[in-house]
């Protein structure tokens, strides 16, 4: 209810400051909407929001894919830990877009580029925080496997995954953040394809009610993903609170 | 005797020798207790025997044979309860069995058995975060049990326990053990607890860990529990213990 008011008084604020036409960059939010609901059903635009999406959902993959297993390893094998860990911690730090164009340098202009850029959004922080959950994860419960005769990979799939699943959650959450940057960032810096492409048309052509109405739908996004693993995350939070 | 240890010895990482030397064996069907002051390496001589902590000297025994590890025929129950803190109280119990690959219905259906033998029937369902310590433990407890072990190891069950609960928690251990003819290998540091409990107690010494001593309380088992409390035998061993003991206080 809350973040409805607050979503409320900020449309509110902000109609308002689109009629006093205080700049020609703030169109008012009503023109806003009436764009986001001219665009949205374009053809133009459902072909750019499936090519953001693939190379968003590929990208999140490949980082869950490999960022979970490399901070499970990173925090049971402490040679791996000690090598990798101050650079996941550099780059998780570091600006990665700046990084793009060598990127397109490397693999060229296309959608490979922005996977990739993507991956190296969200990677850094899954692996950092898959880190944390297994190296805090409860040593007694581990022992308690062991006293049971629990093999090795029983260990892990039964018991440390789970133990470590809040901070996985929330590392993922953190990345997919990131990764809607990425996704965005990446094809307005490769700039010929996606939801990048159409920023671009939108801005060179001084069409804000639709520039906008872009901005808002990604915002939305974003937002939708983060709270979707939020509620993941709270459902697993009931046991969190007891450890 | 179910269980010898020999001659163990165990030095930490950090310099600190908790076990010099020990010797002790744990006759079948009997509940034995390490009893000491705290530091004294009663719990590492326990997880030694477990199999949990590798021991820098000597060996353990299990039924005449050498083990160096954990195995099937022992069960641990650990001072912090250590239950999956995602799961219900029925997979808890049956988690024993779950990582042996027994069938589900299979091992929900002994697990049932048992939490009804511990007093928890009707709790299946809940987490353990909705429970009491005491009622934890006897999750620990029917988890240990589940698994149909000879020897139980219990470290500290009841240190996390609130008094009343003790008493009662403890009146049902007895019955339990003594039912399913378990051989119990008990850590405690309460003295009471030792002399109500035990068929034999081991006092061990502080740094580095050495059996100062073997006592065979005389107590009558087949008395009730109010009566023991009472008894003769009982009050004895408590202040032979605490004559040995407040040497080293």
């Amino acid at each position: 209810m809350k973040m409805v008011l607050s979503l409320v008084v900020w449309a509110v604020l902000w109609e308002i400051a689109g009629r006093l036409k205080i700049s020609t960059i703030v169109p008012p939010f009503s023109a806003v909407i009436e764009a986001a609901s001219e665009i949205a059903p374009t053809e133009k635009f459902g072909k750019a929001a499936i090519i953001t999406l693939r190379s968003f959902g590929l990208g999140m993959l490949l980082a869950l894919v490999i960022g979970i297993p490399l901070g499970i390893v990173m925090a049971r094998v402490k040679g791996v830990g000690r090598l990798l860990g101050m650079w996941v911690n550099i780059f998780v730090s570091a600006p990665i877009s700046a990084l793009v164009p060598i990127l397109m340098a490397v693999i060229g202009i296309g959608e490979t580029t922005v996977v990739v850029t993507v991956f190296l959004f969200a990677v850094f922080v899954i692996t950092l925080d898959t880190q944390v959950g297994i190296t805090h994860a409860d040593r007694s419960l581990v022992e308690m496997g062991r006293s049971f005769g629990a093999t090795r990979s029983q260990l892990y799939s039964k018991i440390l995954l789970w133990s470590a699943l809040p901070e996985i959650l929330a590392g993922v959450r953190l990345g997919a953040i990131r990764g809607v940057k990425g996704v965005v960032i990446g094809q307005l810096l490769v700039a010929i394809i996606g939801v990048g492409e159409l920023f671009e048309v939108y801005s060179n052509n001084f069409l804000m009610e639709e520039f906008w109405a872009l901005v808002t739908i990604v915002f939305l996004f974003a937002f939708a993903v983060s709270e979707a693993i939020a509620y993941l995350e709270r459902r697993v939070e009931y046991y969190a609170a007891s450890r | 005797m179910i269980v010898e240890v020999k001659g163990i010895g165990k030095t930490y990482d950090n310099g600190v020798e908790a076990l010099r030397d020990v010797n002790l064996a744990f006759p079948q069907g009997q509940l034995t207790t390490l009893l000491g002051p705290s530091g004294c390496g009663k719990t590492t001589l326990l997880k030694i025997i477990a199999g949990l902590i590798p021991r820098n000297a000597g060996e353990v025994l299990v039924k005449g044979k050498p083990v160096d590890g954990p195995g099937p025929e022992r069960a641990f129950v650990f001072q912090d309860f250590a239950l999956l803190p995602w799961a219900d109280v029925l997979r808890n119990v049956a988690f024993g069995l779950e990582l042996r690959g027994v069938e589900r219905k299979e091992r929900e259906e002994t697990a049932r058995r048992y939490i009804a033998e511990v007093g928890l029937k009707g709790f299946e369902h809940r987490h353990p975060n909705q429970l009491s310590g005491g009622m934890r433990q006897r999750v620990g407890l029917a988890r240990a049990l589940t698994v149909n072990a000879d020897i139980i190891l219990m470290d500290e069950p009841f240190s996390s326990v609130d008094e009343q609960t003790r008493r009662k928690f403890q009146e049902d251990l007895l019955d339990l053990l003594r039912h399913h003819q378990k051989t119990v290998i008990f850590v405690t540091h309460s003295i009471e607890e030792a002399a109500y409990l035990s068929d034999q107690i081991a006092l061990l010494s502080p740094r580095p860990g050495r059996v100062s001593k073997v006592i065979n309380p005389n107590v009558d088992r087949m008395k009730t529990p109010d009566e023991i409390r009472r008894d003769r035998g009982y009050l004895d061993t408590v202040d032979e213990i605490w004559g040995m003991l407040r040497q080293y206080v």
